[in-house]
């Protein structure tokens, strides 16, 4: 390596990029600059509220007056099922959400699940009967909420009416004043609404199933329950876990049905998380007890997700490939 | 009050019968001359109230706010909220220190944030003197420790609805007068088939009137003059067992009423006592059911044990903040409204809805023109505070607001729970909000 070779001409200095020019040029860094604008709209509007609200749980904030940092103290007040002295309405209001979440979810799925297969098949009139079905969800949450609450009235329930003028009953059935009736009227009105999303959703899922599929097993002989067990649901699984994880996290968190329709009576047996975060948070005023109630949510949610997720995903012999 | 004598009464009662919007200018415009509160050059100011419930009352309010622009040269712009938002805004603003001059807000509006409201001690005063001095809860929501930062314009009666023909045919002459013939007569109309009811659910306005009613006629209370906590008391238990007997004449289903329920079931026909402001009979009116407005009457709420009134009734008050540019104005605006000749028309127009805190306005023709109006003219005074013995600060309106006692006798009502079981849950939600 010596410099004294005959004819040649001395190399340009090589020019070392700056860090500057790695920014801009690394295609790395390229990538990270193109997700750039995604994650600070994630972090602004997702991370930054939901960061917030834990804050707020670990501070004595009231609407209006920042509050100071109290650690624990608003959980404790919640307690644990268990302690001698938790919060009652609190618990209780888990156990509600967590009712709730589960039957209605299931019986969204079953009759979703329903529905769709019907709508699978040939029938006349097919596109204008999707969208029939699709109304309810159309419906603003409010409004149907109203109708329901009048439907489920006490003195003026329709069902009461007709029932009473049939000779089937002599009195008004107390929909929406005892614990479980109400429970149960609300899980009806929440599975009216949340059905059509579930239905039209798997309704995707199925078509997306091959014919030949269907006609390979019907030509092992496979009944039609049969091709549904072990053809239409298998492929269908990765929708489930998409579309119920969905559900399951609307329910949770629903708000309005309960709020136009009871808000959280009789004697707080319809009170969701939600809807007791609300009641204490913006009507009482005290944010740091509201705020903790929501982030008390949040494991369950986290729970709903990993359930759906883990139980539910693709598995590879859906691509296939072995089941590991 | 000491200073209620002849002479106010005779002031209240100027200016009477109805003032048309051009009667309202020559008034405002003579009241500017003399008023000593004189607004600054170019003040504007903005205003949040709570949504009208009396279409008339809104009128009458928004031709006396005109008149006042007129005759001042000050523009009020004036914006309206519910019930449940008021509240929230006002905390934002007082917090902030931007956003409206006044706010006309609910209860301990001002008790939250005494320290941020205009001191109103000089308007106070001079409507105190010269009708006929204030009713003491107008002074307890007004004051904060002792100094005025508010003023209560008006409360809202929450009385007992009942039809006339039905207690006669259940062997009442009149309506009881205590506690116990009060028991004695819904017992009397359930066993003629005549339903009765009142809100046990999450009703804000009418739940939170008739049982904290049951709660105090009995003696007893959430916390005492201190804040402590003082719910789990024999007093309590007696109140408890004395709404399970009454609810045990309930018509089904109360325990899902909200605010709007008994009305509904009243004008029906469904329902023929409950507890509720003045609405019932003004929509049967003004719908022109007759047979029910004719036949309907109001009640004062029945003494208890106590041996006193021990109502509770809406409060109305209204604040300036003191971040406002022009305090003056704000000054003559609150004076000027509750002045006899802008605040008796608005009286009369609100149709009982609003209840006057000043004693001169007991003679004004609302309360007397229809006798059944007449029980409403002494919601003020017959009003204790949102805290009852307590403070009326944020902790009392928190307590209101999660429906602590209404939940108590709802809880135990409805068999969810035992006696002591209704008071240990109240009295553990107090505790979290006192402690």
């Amino acid at each position: 390596m010596s410099d004294s070779v005959a004819g040649r001409v001395p190399a340009p200095a090589v020019r070392h990029p700056t860090w500057w020019d790695r920014l801009r040029i690394n295609r790395n860094w390229l990538g990270f600059w193109f997700m750039a604008p995604a994650a600070a709209i994630l972090i602004l509007f997702l991370a930054f509220p939901l960061g917030k609200g834990v804050w707020l749980s670990f501070t004595d904030a009231k609407i209006g007056r920042a509050g100071s940092f109290i650690g624990l103290e608003n959980y404790e007040w919640l307690g644990l099922p268990w302690w001698r002295d938790s919060d009652g309405v609190f618990w209780l209001s888990v156990f509600n959400t967590l009712v709730y979440t589960i039957v209605a979810s299931i019986v969204k799925f079953a009759v979703g699940l329903y529905l769709a297969i019907l709508l699978n098949q040939n029938l006349p009139f097919k596109a204008a009967i999707r969208s029939i079905v699709l109304i309810p969800f159309v419906v603003p949450t409010v409004l149907s909420a109203i109708a329901f609450w009048w439907i489920f009235d006490s003195q003026f329930s329709i069902i009461s009416w007709s029932l009473r003028h049939l000779g089937i009953i002599d009195y008004n059935i107390n929909f929406l004043g005892d614990p479980n009736n109400a429970r149960a009227s609300l899980i009806f009105a929440n599975i009216w609404r949340g059905v059509p999303f579930i239905a039209i959703t798997l309704l995707a899922g199925l078509q997306t199933v091959s014919p030949s599929l269907y006609e390979a097993a019907t030509l092992d002989g496979a009944s039609k329950w049969q091709n549904f067990r072990f053809v239409t649901f298998p492929l269908l699984t990765p929708i489930i876990a998409v579309v119920m994880t969905f559900s399951v996290l609307f329910t949770f968190t629903d708000f309005q049905l309960i709020w136009a329709m009871t808000r959280g009576g009789p004697v707080n047996s319809t009170h969701l998380m939600a809807t007791l975060s609300y009641q204490r948070a913006i009507l009482a005023g005290n944010l740091g007890e509201g705020a903790a109630i929501a982030t008390a949510m949040v494991p369950f949610l986290l729970f709903a997700i990993m359930v759906s997720w883990f139980g539910l995903q693709s598995r590879k012999w859906q691509q296939g490939g072995e089941d590991s | 009050m000491s200073a209620f004598n002849r002479r106010s009464l005779i002031k209240g009662g100027a200016a009477l019968g109805a003032m048309g919007a051009a009667g309202l200018l020559d008034f405002a415009k003579a009241w500017a001359q003399t008023n000593q509160w004189k607004p600054e050059a170019g003040a504007s100011l903005n205003m949040l109230r709570w949504k009208r419930f009396v279409e008339a009352e809104d009128k009458q309010f928004m031709a006396m706010i005109d008149a006042f622009t007129k005759a001042t040269g000050v523009k009020v712009n004036i914006s309206n909220e519910s019930f449940d938002d008021i509240q929230p805004k006002a905390s934002v603003a007082a917090n902030t220190g931007q956003g409206p001059d006044l706010v006309w807000g609910l209860f301990s509006l001002p008790q939250l944030f005494p320290a941020k409201c205009l001191p109103v001690e000089d308007v106070a005063d001079y409507l105190g003197k010269k009708y006929g001095g204030w009713v003491p809860a107008a002074q307890a929501y007004g004051q904060f420790q002792g100094k005025w930062v508010a003023i209560p314009v008006a409360f809202n009666g929450g009385y007992i609805n009942y039809r006339i023909s039905s207690m006669n045919k259940s062997g009442f002459k009149e309506f009881p007068k205590d506690t116990g013939g009060f028991l004695e007569l819904c017992k009397a109309m359930k066993a003629n088939n005549f339903p009765i009811g009142f809100a046990l659910g999450h009703a804000t306005g009418d739940g939170n009137s008739w049982c904290h009613w049951a709660l105090w006629s009995h003696g007893g209370y959430l916390v005492d003059k201190d804040d402590k906590v003082i719910l789990n008391s024999p007093e309590t238990a007696k109140a408890l067992e004395y709404v399970k007997a009454l609810y045990d004449t309930f018509t089904p289903g109360t325990a899902s009423w909200n605010d709007s329920s008994n009305n509904k079931a009243f004008l029906s026909g469904d329902v023929h006592l409950t507890g509720n402001g003045i609405s019932i009979y003004a929509a049967a009116n003004a719908q022109g059911m007759k047979a029910i407005a004719d036949d309907m009457n109001h009640a004062q709420w029945p003494i208890g044990p106590v041996g006193k009134p021990t109502e509770f009734q809406l409060a109305f008050p209204l604040l300036a903040f003191n971040f406002t540019k022009y305090p003056q104005a704000c000054k003559a605006l609150m004076a000027y409204m509750l002045e006899a000749e802008n605040y008796n028309p608005w009286l009369e127009a609100a149709a009982g809805y609003l209840t006057h805190p000043l004693n001169a306005y007991d003679n004004n023709p609302v309360w007397t023109k229809d006798p059944k109006n007449t029980v409403f003219r002494d919601a003020a005074k017959r009003t204790l505070t949102a805290g009852g013995v307590g403070s009326i600060g944020e902790k009392a309106a928190a307590a209101l607001a999660d429906f602590i006692v209404v939940d108590m006798f709802a809880n135990y009502c409805t068999g969810r729970e035992d006696l002591k079981g209704s008071i240990r849950v109240a009295e553990r939600q107090a505790q979290r909000l006192f402690r």
